[in-house]
């Protein structure tokens, strides 16, 4: 324990189930600071917790940051792994470098925040319902199928990083999309597009969410909000609700 | 593309046969047909028949007052031919007007062989003593979970104590359990049914994908939860009510492919169960996109194991395929409790007809090669094996233990227990027995008091009788049948088959 009420776990050389036990200890003793050094490539950090906890991560954690989580906000100082936010209900989660793949698969609540490029299948199955809107904000590049089978919330790409040449994002983009709002930062090659998503006109309402959110965003990581908002957007949605509703033979 | 009435629509399916002398108008039969196959002609006050919108399911001739209604095959006959039989006919005629997949709803019904017919159970003559179950003691309780190779005691005040720590397990008084059915495919009175009747005799329901009602929560203690590749209705609350968790990969009715919920099902309560806002489709894609491994499998069964500290057994449902022993031996290893092996007659609330009838292993089949495999690779005592798919009686259950399973799940034989009478219609929606739709109206029909008894009434019948089949094989606790393949044997089965069954010819 340091001081400021701040709880320290040493997670050098402890296998994810004793670093992840310590923690749930810590959470259900009421700690409300939890900083966790040397983290290297441990699963499931914060995976099920359903408290109001910051989780601060040094190292980089493993695969299922965040899994099922209920509450915490966890911040991790470096790049994070695969599948960070699966089915993730309520929290925020913020990543200071680069994430992998299928990030926030099935979020139903809660914000992830990436200040760097991701890999594939990012908000695969991003769901909203009533006030839970999950809100999923990429700063750098996405791969291939960003926002497939889309049924709710928000996924945000700024794009933003060095001019390498490469494109914002990748093939297949929100194929299988049924629900939920997609934002791109600058243009999209319109073949990349999933046969289920269409481009729709910028309202005010979702240039206030814009301004909202990337000054949110911004303020995370010290980026200045005024220079990422002089693009413009596009704003991406599901044709139908119903993709598949005239395939079968009643 | 759908055209105007075609002479193709002339060949139906059933006559609606109403008595008209005994009819009396009253009209219940109208009111009873979710589909339109009966009619009130004010005009000159008889109540007549719509034959071509019957699907056969009988509620009118049930509920007929005066008993003047007989459902039957419609008479008019095609020309006979062995290929081009009735079936194949219609389904073509249907598609050439539609445009669309064929949809089916309950298992698959082509003419391949069921084994459970083809084999027969050993019983007990002079040389060993039968058991007789009403007044020796059996033992039916099975435990679902992952059993330790060896274990330790200590002691402690003189006392034994167990130093090994056994991992999390299902209790179950009766070795069958309800299959998944999820909220939305099936009605809310049927679910609250399956979970008092699971309460009630000792054994556990499966809420399928589609999350559990608020008003589930009660029976918690009798509740599976599934977690499936579209999440609907899951989250920690959810995780933590349940005594196990299913992962499903896939299903009996219809291997490698999704779900699909349509958007007419997903009302207000449908709705807040699943998570999902009212009217959308709930599409649950064919893959988990975040496994494409068994390395990925163990990824989530972990972090399903993380997130719920470890307290609850959690099982992979597969639907039964070629490679199903290799499967298994694979799920085995990524650390699942239970593999749930869903086989090739597993029922749906809606499938393409064409997948029901054409992808899969009979669960006989594959039951007996999973069994085998983990025997051989010395790992069976490290998962229990649940299995499913086209169950239809108690013998099917004893079968199914005697050729390697823990236990079996049943989810038709349930549906039948509370009145459905397999007019495969479900992926309408408009169960006309209040079973597989959200109908207001339709879903009154299934009293939850009534459905419970009958549904406990079919696990207590069940019980008594694998009791029975027990006895007379001389064994009084269930665990000495599980995998006792020397008490089957095939009739008229090739070397082959009985090679993979694993059994003997009867005779020998």
């Amino acid at each position: 324990m340091t001081a400021r009420g701040v709880f320290a776990i040493d997670a050098a050389g402890l296998h994810y189930r004793e670093l992840n036990r310590r923690v749930r200890e810590a959470v259900a003793a009421g700690r409300k600071d939890v900083l966790l050094t040397g983290v290297n490539g441990q699963y499931y950090i914060g995976d099920g917790i359903r408290a109001e906890v910051n989780i601060t991560v040094e190292g980089v954690p493993g695969n299922d940051l965040g899994a099922f989580m209920d509450g915490p906000t966890i911040v991790v100082r470096s790049n994070a792994q695969d599948n960070v936010g699966n089915t993730m209900n309520r929290g925020k989660i913020v990543v200071h470098g680069r994430a992998g793949d299928v990030l926030g698969y099935g979020m139903r609540g809660g914000k992830l925040f990436v200040k760097g490029d991701v890999g594939y299948r990012v908000g695969i199955h991003m769901k909203g319902y009533r006030d839970q809107v999950p809100v999923l904000v990429v700063g750098g590049k996405a791969g291939d199928f960003f926002g497939e089978y889309m049924a709710g919330g928000v996924l945000v790409l700024l794009g933003l990083g060095p001019d390498d040449g490469r494109p914002p994002v990748g093939d297949y983009l929100g194929t299988g999309m049924h629900g939920g709002v997609m934002y791109i930062r600058g243009s999209v090659d319109p073949t990349v597009f999933g046969k289920e998503v269409g481009v729709v006109e910028i309202t005010p309402a979702d240039s206030q969410f814009l301004h909202e959110c990337v000054r949110e965003f911004c303020a995370e990581f010290s980026i200045d909000p005024g220079e990422v908002l002089t693009r413009e957007f596009i704003k991406i949605v599901p044709v139908s609700l119903r993709p598949y509703g005239n395939l079968y033979a009643y | 593309m759908q055209s105007s009435r075609l002479w193709t629509d002339s060949f139906i399916d059933f006559l609606v046969d109403r008595d008209q002398e005994r009819c009396i108008q009253c009209q219940v039969c109208v009111n009873q047909c979710p589909y339109g196959a009966n009619i009130y002609r004010a005009a000159a006050d008889i109540v007549d028949s719509r034959h071509e919108n019957c699907t056969g399911c009988r509620r009118c001739e049930a509920m007929c007052p005066t008993d003047c209604i007989t459902v039957r095959r419609y008479p008019g006959q095609f020309r006979e031919h062995g290929n081009w039989t009735e079936r194949q006919v219609k389904n073509l005629y249907k598609q050439a007007r539609t445009g669309g997949v064929l949809l089916s709803s309950t298992g698959a019904e082509v003419d391949l062989p069921i084994y459970f017919d083809r084999i027969v159970l050993d019983a007990c003559q002079v040389t060993n003593p039968p058991i007789d179950p009403l007044r020796e003691p059996m033992e039916l309780r099975t435990y679902i979970g992952r059993k330790p190779s060896s274990i330790s005691l200590s002691r402690e005040d003189g006392a034994l104590k167990l130093a090994t720590q056994i991992a999390p397990q299902l209790t179950c008084e009766v070795p069958v359990l309800f299959s998944a059915m999820s909220y939305g495919a099936v009605n809310y009175n049927f679910c609250e049914s399956l979970a008092r009747a699971a309460a009630a005799t000792g054994t556990y329901w499966n809420t399928g994908e589609g999350g559990l009602h608020r008003k589930l929560y009660p029976w918690q203690k009798h509740t599976i939860v599934q977690v499936a590749s579209g999440r609907f209705g899951v989250n920690k609350e959810y995780l933590d009510a349940a005594q196990a968790i299913e992962i499903k990969i896939g299903q009996g009715a219809k291997p490698g492919i999704g779900g699909h919920l349509p958007g007419e099902k997903v009302n207000e309560d449908v709705s807040e169960t699943r998570m999902i806002p009212v009217g959308t489709d709930a599409l649950s894609p064919a893959p988990h996109h975040d496994i494409y491994s068994i390395e990925d499998l163990r990824q989530l069964i972990f972090a399903l194991k993380e997130a719920t500290d470890y307290t609850k057994p959690v099982f992979v449902k597969i639907a039964a395929v070629h490679n199903s022993a290799a499967i298994a031996s694979g799920i085995t290893r990524a650390g699942a409790d239970a593999i749930v092996l869903d086989g090739f007659r597993g029922g749906s609330g809606a499938t393409p007809t064409m997948i029901r009838d054409n992808v899969g292993v009979p669960i006989e089949l594959a039951l007996a090669s999973v069994d085998d495999l983990l025997r051989a690779q010395g790992i069976r005592n490290e998962v229990s094996l649940i299995a499913g798919g086209g169950i239809r009686n108690s013998a099917d259950a004893v079968k199914a233990i005697a050729l390697g399973a823990d236990a079996v799940y049943i989810g038709t034989a349930a549906k039948i227990a509370v009145g459905c009478t397999v007019c495969q219609r479900c992926y309408t929606g408009k169960c006309p027995w209040g079973i597989t739709t959200n109908d207001p109206c339709l879903s009154k029909r299934l009293s939850i008091e009534i459905g419970t008894e009958q549904l406990a009434n079919l696990v207590e019948a069940w019980a008594h009788e694998i009791k029975e089949m027990m006895g007379l094989m001389g064994i009084n606790a269930i665990e000495s049948l599980r995998g006792n393949r020397e008490r089957l044997r095939g009739v008229g089965l090739t070397d082959r088959e009985l090679n993979i069954l694993g059994i003997k010819h009867a005779g020998e």
